[in-house]
């Protein structure tokens, strides 16, 4: 035993001793010791200052009630916060002031004439604009429509559509009402998109079914199956989506964890996706890597595989941020699909999660339920989150001078930051500094900016010098005409010599 | 003009004219190949020349393209390795290809391969070189089609190779390509010979070493 510890030890200390003499840089690349993190063009992770720090966690104690049990669904509208105590067969409305939540309303049960008046196990809930509040009340089979007051509007089941499978229960997960009153929701082993209901109830159709895509391989694999392997095979189903986000322009957010891993490995992975009225994705996926949450992941600790994306919540300006269940992570990204930085991780100390299941946010601060320990931690924006946000809204307004000046600022606090060298370098550009921009750009590889840079470099150069191309072009046309002269002078002189010499 | 400098002068002629063959070589392989070991038009000289600037366009061509066509990370790249990456199968091959061919009836001595080998290798130095300054003039859109000088470059030297083997072992074509797969195993073979006699070495050393440490700690 003795022998066998000493023998640990000793390869402990040469591990120790070959990490000391390999170079510092390749070791520091894949090792991240800071809260927040980011992945460069080789999708490498490196250290970053934190964008947004965790400031509080509110538990169903600190709110005045029993604690949560399973919370599962966050809901913000202006600064009301809405919980979905699901294992407690609740909803809790809080309020927000000057960062600290309090309790409101319990909501347990709607007024009107109904059979059963009770929630059982909501997941979700949405308030509209005027108010009224909309639940997803899925151990009832229903969505309920109610006014502020919790008087039913109106009540929506299963509909007996011939596309909707009159076998199985509707159980309704998420859901979101655009601005006309529209009812968008997801519902357990309903894989063919959103379920999409009119304002009165009625049922309109499927959004969003993901397109299933018959590929050569699976006709390959198909010839060598079994019967049992085809059967098999069938069963393969399109997306099943877990979340829902709508913004202010009616565009909605979805979120799916049902990919294979190979997919996250070659980055084609779709976790997020927007979609417009047609149902058609139009999320921007520009980024170097498409937004998939980790790049890298390792099987360890009972954490598993890529991320695997649970809840995802838009701002404004284009942004947004996606919950990961797996290693309780969060990640923004710009409207571009470029991520502006990582942080969280397992654990159950603040700005750690067991397993996230909401986010949502507020002004300019994030919260995220967790529903291992039924608790809502409130993020703010550091400095650095602040100014990264202001370049990218400047950018998209169109001062690029001024985002230019937000970047240099982002740099000075993380000299790493690549969207600050594109950013930089896409100002240049646009104030005709071709050749700085095309520095910028090649720091950080950016080909497709650094492209365009040199494009109008180019020409600029060919503008500037066109006399000298002029001249160059006429001399290399002339060169053959003078060799050729030259070379006649030579023959005629030599041939001349040697009449004169044969004739003497 | 003294007779070492007409020598000099002499084979320095036969070498450019060795070198220019190679261009006919490649444009005429069949012929190319036949003449280069069996009427002796080519030269070790001009072959390690061909080598040598092969490995130089490989380096270049790591070096001088512009960083929208190639993904290079510096960190990582060590000259050393490289250039033993670029040599070491080229020798491989050679010796791998001899034996082999020595035992079914090919006609080429070692020197034959290794010159037969090295102008077949022409192609890439010709294509590659120009499409590395080329890189640094286009735009990303203009410069799509340069990845297809790579594959060009790749077939034209494959090719040449298997006429090589063809004429200079004066094999059939399907009788030379299963020469050049069974090469290529006997490539694999080989490293896998060298590793395992280095590391025998390297055991046997380590092993010496540790008797001598022994019987130093029961002596004192």
């Amino acid at each position: 035993m003795m022998k066998l510890k000493r023998k640990v030890a000793a390869t402990l200390l040469g591990v120790m001793a070959v990490l000391t003499i390999c170079p510092a840089g390749v070791a520091n690349a894949t090792e991240v010791n800071t809260y927040t993190y980011n992945y460069d063009y080789w999708g490498l992770e490196y250290e970053s200052p934190d964008a947004y720090t965790p400031v509080s966690y509110t538990d169903g104690k600190a709110l005045g009630t029993t604690s949560m049990k399973l919370p599962k669904g966050l809901y913000a509208r202006d600064n009301h916060l809405f919980v979905a105590d699901t294992g407690n067969n609740r909803i809790l409305e809080l309020l927000e002031e000057d960062g600290k939540l309090t309790l409101v309303r319990e909501i347990t049960e709607v007024k009107g004439d109904l059979e059963v008046l009770t929630l059982s196990g909501p997941l979700d809930m949405f308030q509209a604009e005027n108010g009224d509040i909309y639940i997803a009340d899925t151990g009832n089979y229903r969505v309920l429509h109610v006014t502020e007051d919790l008087e039913v509007v109106k009540v929506i089941t299963r509909p007996d559509a011939t596309t909707v499978d009159q076998t199985i229960e509707f159980e309704p997960t998420k859901l979101v009402v655009d601005r006309v009153g529209r009812v968008f929701t997801l519902a357990k082993n309903v894989n063919k998109g959103l379920m999409q209901f009119e304002a009165d109830g009625s049922f309109i159709g499927f959004l969003g079914a993901n397109e299933v895509v018959f590929s050569m391989s699976d006709k390959i694999k198909k010839m060598f199956s079994t019967k049992a392997q085809k059967e098999q095979m069938i069963d393969f189903v399109p997306v099943e989506y877990n979340n829902l986000y709508i913004d202010d322009l009616s565009f909605v957010y979805c979120t799916t964890d049902v990919f294979e891993e190979a997919d996250a490995d070659a980055g084609t992975a779709k976790p997020i996706r927007k979609l417009n009225s047609l149902g058609k994705d139009i999320l921007i996926r520009n980024g170097e890597y498409y937004p998939i949450g980790d790049l890298q992941w390792t099987n360890a600790a009972g954490m598993n595989g890529p991320s695997r994306i649970v809840d995802i919540t838009a701002f404004d300006d284009g942004t947004y941020y996606v919950a990961d269940r797996i290693r309780g992570r969060i990640f923004g990204y710009d409207e571009q699909g470029h991520l502006l930085y990582a942080f969280g991780g397992p654990g159950n100390k603040l700005g750690y999660f067991m397993i996230p299941s909401a986010i949502e946010h507020i002004g300019t601060d994030l919260y995220v339920l967790d529903s291992t320990t039924g608790g809502i931690t409130r993020f703010s924006r550091t400095e650095f989150g602040t100014l990264i946000h202001d370049a990218l809204r400047e950018y998209e307004v169109g001062d690029y001078a001024k985002a230019a000046e937000y970047w240099e600022e982002v740099l000075a606090l993380n000299g790493n930051y690549e969207l600050a060298y594109i950013g930089i370098g896409r100002s240049l550009l646009r104030e005709k500094d071709y050749k700085g921009a095309m520095e910028y750009f090649e720091v950080k590889r950016d080909s497709d900016n650094y492209s365009r840079a040199w494009k109008y470099y180019r020409k600029d150069w060919i503008e500037n010098n066109m006399g000298y191309v002029i001249i160059v072009l006429i001399v290399l046309a002339l060169i053959p005409s003078v060799v050729k002269g030259i070379k006649k002078v030579r023959r005629e002189a030599r041939e001349e010599y040697e009449l004169e010499h044969k004739n003497k | 003009m003294n007779l070492s400098t007409k020598i000099n002068k002499q084979s320095m002629q036969s070498f450019l004219g060795s070198l220019r063959y190679s261009l006919y070589v490649i444009t005429h392989p069949f012929d190319g190949f036949w003449d280069l070991t069996h009427e002796k038009r080519g030269s070790m000289a001009v072959a390690n020349l061909i080598v040598f600037l092969f490995l130089m366009t490989d380096l270049w061509s790591m070096r001088f393209t512009n960083f929208m066509f190639s993904n290079v990370r510096w960190e990582r790249v060590n000259i050393w390795s490289q250039i033993v990456g670029t040599l070491a199968p080229i020798l491989i091959y050679c010796v791998a290809n001899w034996c082999l061919t020595t035992l079914f009836d090919g006609k080429g001595r070692l020197k034959d391969i290794y010159i037969g080998l090295a102008y077949a290798l022409t192609p890439y130095i010709l294509l590659i070189n120009p499409v590395t300054v080329i890189s640094n003039f286009v735009t990303a859109d203009e410069g799509a089609f340069l990845k297809y000088f790579d594959t060009l470059a790749l077939v034209w030297c494959g090719a040449l190779i298997l006429v090589s083997v063809m004429q200079i072992h004066d094999y059939s074509l399907f009788k030379a390509i299963l020469a050049i797969i069974f090469s290529v195993a006997g490539m694999m073979i080989i490293v896998f010979l060298v590793m395992l006699f280095f590391s025998l070495i390297s055991d046997a050393v380590g092993f010496f070493i540790s008797v001598y440490k022994e019987i130093l700690f029961r002596i004192y």
